[in-house]
């Protein structure tokens, strides 16, 4: 009897010897004469438990981990004849059947529903879990309907801005013109961040099929990714899937025979975060540095190539699929006020149970570390979290009940962002993380705008000052009004958002900057 | 694309079939300068000078813009890199986990000699950030690093 084993090949897997861990289970089930389909699934996002190792039962998936390739003979022991775990030696490394694990248990996948279930690369597997059901759908929606279908979803901008993606896809609709382009934003640098690469691993066609049915959305026939360069895996498996959507009659010149005509072309980018922000990602795409482009006009309406062009993110694009093909109040349903459907939250930083939770907006930050996260790695209290990426804040414990919702981050001046949480236990000295948000700043600034290009060094000067000591009360005030300045006057939100962490971190924890409360006024 | 190691007896100077090869491939395609310097760098393990010039005349750009491009983008390189490449990540998750105290680690040792042949340089977010601190040697990822298993990894690397 076959027996299959799913050993995932993300990233994440990869970088603790999943490749040794495959390699050790085939030669070692040659050794005994038996038969095992070695799947390379994406990862199911427990990833402390990386390598997380699967076998296939009557009763389903079964999860071994973290596994190294000397566990390998011990856990070929421990499964029966077939295939199940035969109870009579519980491995150590045994953690029941998969689905159960209350991590996995307790989110609400429905971005990354088949994330870790399927191979990324066959579309026998995408089609068996409702892939294409929403492009399906989409090839007999006239553009109008599509479009309204993805405004009433809710659904938001997952790449950070939460713009309304069917209001930006309407612009594109209702913009003339002969040729319209289809992007998509896979820069994903913001560090504490790894949904993306996570989905572009694990579900590569979800994305293809988003941008597919986008392209039918709003008359474009041609769409990009952009993809970054720290990302090699990734572009690996997004480029074998790209070529399997093609064989299979889902990317070309007739989709499935419907006329209607839409394909991919995959690009990589060169280390610059700034390449994120959209404009500056256009101007890359065409084949220049990455400067920051004035907005108006919007991408919308004048984009790549100069032509109307919709930019979105991965995890919008990813989920449009879903809403396709279970409808727009299927996913409405989840969520609270204006923030619909669900975000998966990136659980990173110090903390014992990191990974993927996928989950509907309105829970708390608390529950996500310690219901979720079981706490710091280290052992000692959790003190501070970035959420949102570099240019998200630093938020303290008495903010930590703030519900998950982009509109109730917004009021305690902090964002969701691409849903990334970076915990930090009490040895972190919030006034080098300050410096170093400016001083990141200030690496990555594309240099068009004043205020981020010089605000970004004196803002580190400043910083590095006040931690040096004298006139600290002064300097505060200093750093403050320059804070202002580059919120009120970068172009984009390079420049107008690292004062997020910077001005939370003095804020907060105004001791670590040897200041006093009193020194530190509470708006900024 | 996985491996940064160059053939450096082969640059620069045959390096203009290469170059026509790669244009040759490219051309008529919008936008086509990242993927080109990507083809070239991917073959060579770094962009010599040389090559610009002939890149610039074929996209009708001026030398100083695709001079510009190259320095934009901290991907490119216009040096050969050494045997080992390492990139060790700095940004807040891998900070919350001991990251910088694993860079000055790998400086030092770099600069002690104790590594063999490595070029070191900083990366701001791998994307492995629950399994901080990260690192990547010549193409390939490495979590939870600890100064220990970055040694050995190195000293993997240079036998390899």
């Amino acid at each position: 009897m076959e027996r299959i084993l799913y050993v995932p090949q993300d990233t994440a897997a990869l970088a603790m010897g999943a490749d040794a861990v495959a390699d050790a289970f085939r030669t070692e089930a040659a050794r005994r004469g038996l038969s095992l389909r070695i799947v390379r699934n994406g990862s199911r996002g427990l990833l402390w438990l990386e390598p997380l190792v699967e076998i296939a039962t009557p009763a389903g998936r079964v999860a071994y981990g973290p596994v190294a390739p000397a566990d390998v003979p011990s856990i070929l022991d421990a499964i029966g004849t077939d295939g199940a775990p035969d109870g009579r030696t519980a491995h150590p490394l045994y953690h029941g059947p998969t689905d159960e694990i209350p991590y996995l248990k307790n989110q609400e996948r429905l971005t990354f529903a088949r994330v870790g279930l399927i191979d990324p690369l066959s579309i026998p597997d995408y089609e068996a879990r409702d892939g294409f059901a929403g492009l399906r759908k989409a090839l007999d929606m006239p553009p109008e309907a599509i479009v309204d279908t993805i405004v009433e979803s809710g659904l938001r901008g997952r790449g950070g801005a939460a713009f309304p993606t069917g209001i930006k896809w309407r612009t594109v609709l209702q913009t003339p013109s002969a040729q319209k382009y289809i992007v998509c934003n896979a820069d994903e640098g913001d560090s504490g961040t790894f949904s993306d690469r996570m989905l572009m691993e694990g579900d590569p066609c979800a994305l293809i099929e988003g941008m597919a049915i986008a392209g039918l959305a709003v008359g474009a026939t041609r769409g990009y990714i952009y993809i970054r360069s720290e990302y090699p895996q990734a572009e690996r498996i997004l480029a074998g899937a790209l070529q399997a959507a093609r064989t299979a009659g889902w990317l070309g010149d007739d989709i499935q025979g419907s006329g209607r005509a839409f394909d991919i072309e995959l690009r990589r980018g060169a280390g610059a975060y700034i390449c994120g922000e959209e404009t500056s990602l256009l101007e890359s795409l065409e084949g220049r540095r990455g400067l920051v482009r004035a907005k108006p006009p919007l991408p919308a309406v004048r984009g790549l190539f100069g032509c109307p062009t919709v930019i979105n993110n991965v995890i919008s694009l990813a989920t449009v699929p879903f809403i396709l093909a279970r409808g727009a109040q299927a996913y409405r349903d989840f969520g609270m006020g204006r923030s619909r459907g669900t975000l998966p939250f990136q659980l990173a930083g110090n903390i014992r149970c990191g990974g993927l939770v996928e989950k509907a907006f309105g829970l708390t930050l608390r529950e996500l570390l310690f219901d979720f996260g079981g706490g710091s790695a280290s052992g000692r209290p959790l003190r501070a979290v970035q959420v949102g990426g570099p240019l998200g804040a630093y938020l303290p414990e008495s903010q930590w009940d703030t519900p998950l919702d982009y509109e109730a981050f917004l009021e305690i001046s902090a964002m969701l962002g691409h849903g990334g949480v970076v915990a930090f236990d009490d040895t972190a000295d919030m006034a080098a993380l300050a410096e170093y948000a400016m001083e990141f700043c200030a690496i990555e600034s594309c240099g068009k705008c004043t205020p981020c290009r010089i605000g970004s060094v004196r803002g580190t000067e400043v910083i590095r000052a006040i931690r040096e000591g004298g006139d600290r009360d002064a300097r505060a005030e200093l750093l403050q009004e320059l804070c202002d300045t580059m919120m009120a006057g970068s172009l984009c939100a390079l420049g107008g958002m690292t004062p997020y962490p910077v001005l939370s971190a003095l804020r907060h924890f105004p001791e670590d900057f040897g200041l006093s409360p009193a020194s530190v006024p509470l708006t900024a | 694309m996985d491996t940064f190691r160059s053939d450096a007896e082969a640059a620069p100077h045959d390096v203009d079939p290469l170059v026509r090869d790669i244009l040759a491939r490219h051309a008529g395609r919008p936008g086509a300068l990242l993927p080109i310097l990507h083809d070239l760098q991917d073959a060579l393990g770094w962009i010599p000078e040389q090559a610009i010039p002939q890149i610039a005349a074929a996209l009708q750009r001026s030398r100083a813009e695709v001079h510009g491009v190259i320095s934009f983008y901290g991907h490119f390189r216009t040096a050969a890199p050494a045997r080992t490449h390492l990139e060790v990540c700095r940004a807040e998750s891998c900070q919350a986990c001991g990251g910088n105290a694993l860079y000055e680690h790998a400086r030092a040792r770099i600069a002690a000699g104790g590594a063999g042949e490595v070029s070191l340089a900083p990366v701001y977010c791998l994307g492995l950030c629950a399994q901080s601190p990260a690192v990547m040697i010549d193409g390939r990822p490495h979590a939870r690093v600890t100064p220990e298993k970055l040694d050995a990894l190195l000293a993997s690397a240079q036998e390899a």
